[in-house]
């Protein structure tokens, strides 16, 4: 491989960075900011395809990929809100209602999505933060969707929210002590439910940003298992927005190799570097499920790292 | 201490009628409540139907028509229920030492897989057909415990969360099989899919007498059995109820709660391999993508329908045979999606999980010498 080459496969990486991690970063946000509150929703998965399809067929129907954008995150919400409430009833697991939540979302959207796999959508913009390069090729690489911009505001609301304000103190309790929630008269089911639904809304936005800008079109092989990797982070990112952020460039750039390989014509193991983010996941699991600073960090209520 | 002894008698004593009558009332509550359940999503899908405007009467006619109406049917959907128990039961089997593995699917796959590829040389030397499908199915079952029991082992030893790093295996393994299906060892000579090379018609699994069903149900049926017996009695069986309950008890009994969960784990992943197997050498002939069918994700729900109990996987597994067997039909008469089975499944498990917020909440159920259960 010669330095030219080499150069190419950066800016792949970098551009299939800020590319491929947006949908990974809202997902990882709202799972956030539902463990955050003390439970787990592993069925975001199934959200983010539900959102994916909800995008691409109100984009498609409608002509405005923006009003997708706000329907995918609604029908994120639905998910997350059934999520939220089957929960709370006593002597349910939310593990499996995150499983049954992931088959159901899925299902939902292969239901409805079917008429959607052809017709082609209004896709969202982007700009490019290489114009000043001169360079088309890095031009090329660094095309930015809005969304990813979005997602780091979000990113800083929720880690100024989560140390600053009342309202991220009662998420934070919640999630830490159910008990002392109970005792400063919050709560606990209602807080849960809400950061639930909101969490819901996030990852169904991360779904719209996978139907209506990369890969830009909606078929059922779209997520498999973005949204399931993206929960995964959040435990590597230690409950923190910000890293959550860096976690999922991380990722981006991980699901960038068989492609920025294959640009350069390298296609040997082109199916193994697609399997890639699902190893580098794993064995970010292993490395990260018992290390001192995540036994530190998780909130005292979630049942997903006992 | 004095109350202890007081209620020892009781619990000991058992074969009256009057303790009877509270176990007969207490099984009814696990076969009424996931009924109920089952019943309620049947009727939240009808008011679907409805609002889509197809008759549900028709779906559920054609379910039955299409499921168990004729012998050609309940064949058919006897062929599809038998890798459904054997996934169903990689789910179960780990759930009672209480792990939730949903990776039945990448074992399913890797193990039908490796079960093909290792036929290639077998079929191409000649070898006798009892031999070469002994081998074929002992590396799927050696490749399917493997894989679920790296789950397990990661559960134990590292604390990985089980769920998620289940299902991520099972991205792994079909991304495994497509790397080899697609290039090493795909059979050049067909074009249409890439697949591994065919085993050959002398090679397959042939189908139980009498019938057009293959022997994988038979093997199912009898793993089920088996597993039950095995959980319900025997000293392994106690110590992976025990170790289930309460891990910290069972740690401070002495029990290898580790070495439990990851023979659990490995048994799990056997059973789904041994799936993989079957749909290799009784159905398809041959590895390619249609092994990764879904039989792995509604083993999930039939295992949760069964309460995890082995030989209950059996019924609900002909149920969950029959719907999926007839989706085409239904895809074909009532124009609805090929994804109208996962809803109803989607719908059924959500429903079911809400249902077990009802036990212990009926009298009928209790008996007079039951007290708080949780």
């Amino acid at each position: 491989m010669n330095e030219h080459a080499l150069f190419i496969v950066f800016f792949a990486l970098v551009g299939g960075a800020l590319r491929v991690s947006t949908p990974f970063m809202f997902v990882a946000l709202g799972e956030c900011l539902t463990e955050k509150s003390g439970r787990v929703n592993l069925g975001l998965e199934g959200t983010l395809v539900l959102g994916a399809m909800t995008g691409y067929a109100v984009s498609y129907q409608s002509g405005s990929p923006w009003l997708g954008v706000v329907a995918a995150g609604c029908s994120g919400s639905v998910l997350g809100a059934m999520h939220g409430y089957i929960c709370k009833l006593p002597r349910v697991n939310d593990i499996a209602v995150g499983i049954a939540m992931m088959l159901f979302g899925t299902g939902v959207a292969f239901f409805f999505g079917k008429p959607y796999i052809q017709p082609s959508a209004p896709q969202l913009g982007s700009f490019s933060l290489g114009t000043w390069t001169g360079n088309h090729e890095i031009a090329a690489a660094l095309q930015i969707n809005p969304l990813l911009i979005v997602g780091i505001i979000v990113a800083l609301i929720m880690a100024w929210a989560f140390a600053d304000t009342k309202w991220g103190l009662i998420v934070r309790m919640t999630g830490d002590s159910a008990a002392s929630a109970r005792a400063m008269g919050v709560s606990v089911d209602l807080v849960r439910f809400l950061c639930t639904t909101i969490g819901g809304f996030l990852a169904g936005v991360g779904g719209a940003f996978l139907s209506l800008y990369y890969p830009g079109a909606w078929n059922q092989g779209l997520s498999s298992g973005q949204g399931l990797m993206a929960v995964a982070l959040v435990i590597f990112a230690r409950w923190s927005p910000i890293r959550c952020v860096v976690a999922a460039l991380l990722f981006g750039a991980a699901g960038a190799i068989g492609p920025a390989l294959q640009s350069v014509g390298i296609t040997q193991g082109y199916y193994f570097f697609n399997a890639a983010p699902y190893i580098l996941t794993l064995f970010i699991m292993i490395g990260s499920a018992r290390s001192k600073q995540a036994v530190r960090d998780v909130p005292g209520e979630l049942s997903i790292t006992k | 201490m004095a109350e202890i002894t007081q209620t020892l008698p009781a619990v000991t004593a058992v074969q009256t009628w009057g303790d009877l009558s509270v176990r007969i009332r207490r099984s009814a509550e696990y076969i009424v409540i996931p009924g109920l359940a089952i019943a309620v999503s049947g009727v939240i899908f009808s008011i679907f139907l409805l609002a889509l405007g197809k008759s549900p009467l028709d779906f559920f006619d054609l379910v039955e028509r299409g499921g168990f109406g004729t012998a050609f049917s309940i064949e058919n959907t006897l062929v599809t229920s038998s890798p459904l128990i054997l996934t169903a039961l990689c789910v179960a089997l780990p759930a009672r030492i209480g792990l939730v593995i949903i990776g039945g699917e990448g074992a399913l796959v890797l193990g039908g897989f490796a079960s093909a590829a290792i036929a290639i040389p077998l079929v191409a030397g000649q070898e006798p057909v009892v031999l070469t499908l002994s081998v074929m199915a002992a590396t799927a079952v050696v490749v399917g415990g493997f894989w679920i029991g790296i789950v397990g082992y990661l559960r134990h030893a590292r604390g990985v969360n089980e769920t998620i790093s289940s299902l991520l295996m099972t991205y792994i393994g079909i991304a495994i099989m497509n790397f080899f299906v697609e290039g090493a060892l795909r059979d050049l000579t067909n074009p249409n899919k890439p697949s591994t090379k065919p085993i050959g018609d002398a090679y397959m699994v042939g189908d139980i007498p009498g019938t057009e069903v293959h022997w994988g149900l038979v093997v199912g049926v009898v793993l089920a059995i088996v597993l039950y017996i095995l959980l319900s009695r025997t000293t392994f069986g106690f110590a992976v109820r025990v170790s289930g309950g309460n891990p910290r008890a069972a740690l401070a009994q002495g029990l290898p709660v580790g070495k439990l969960i990851v023979i659990c784990c490995a048994i799990a992943g056997a059973c789904a391999g041994l799936a993989g197997f079957f749909e290799v050498a009784a159905i398809q002939g041959r590895a390619n993508a249609s092994l990764a069918a879904g039989y792995g994700y509604t083993g999930i729900l039939i295992s949760f329908l069964a309460r995890h109990n082995p030989v209950a996987i059996i019924p609900v597994a002909i149920l969950f045979g029959g719907i999926v067997a007839s989706g085409s039909l239904i895809e074909r008469r009532m124009g609805l999606p090929d994804a109208t089975v996962l809803v109803l499944q989607g719908l059924t498990f959500v429903v079911l999980l809400i249902s077990e917020t009802l036990y212990g909440r009926f009298k009928i159920f209790q008996g007079t010498k039951s007290t708080e259960r949780t």
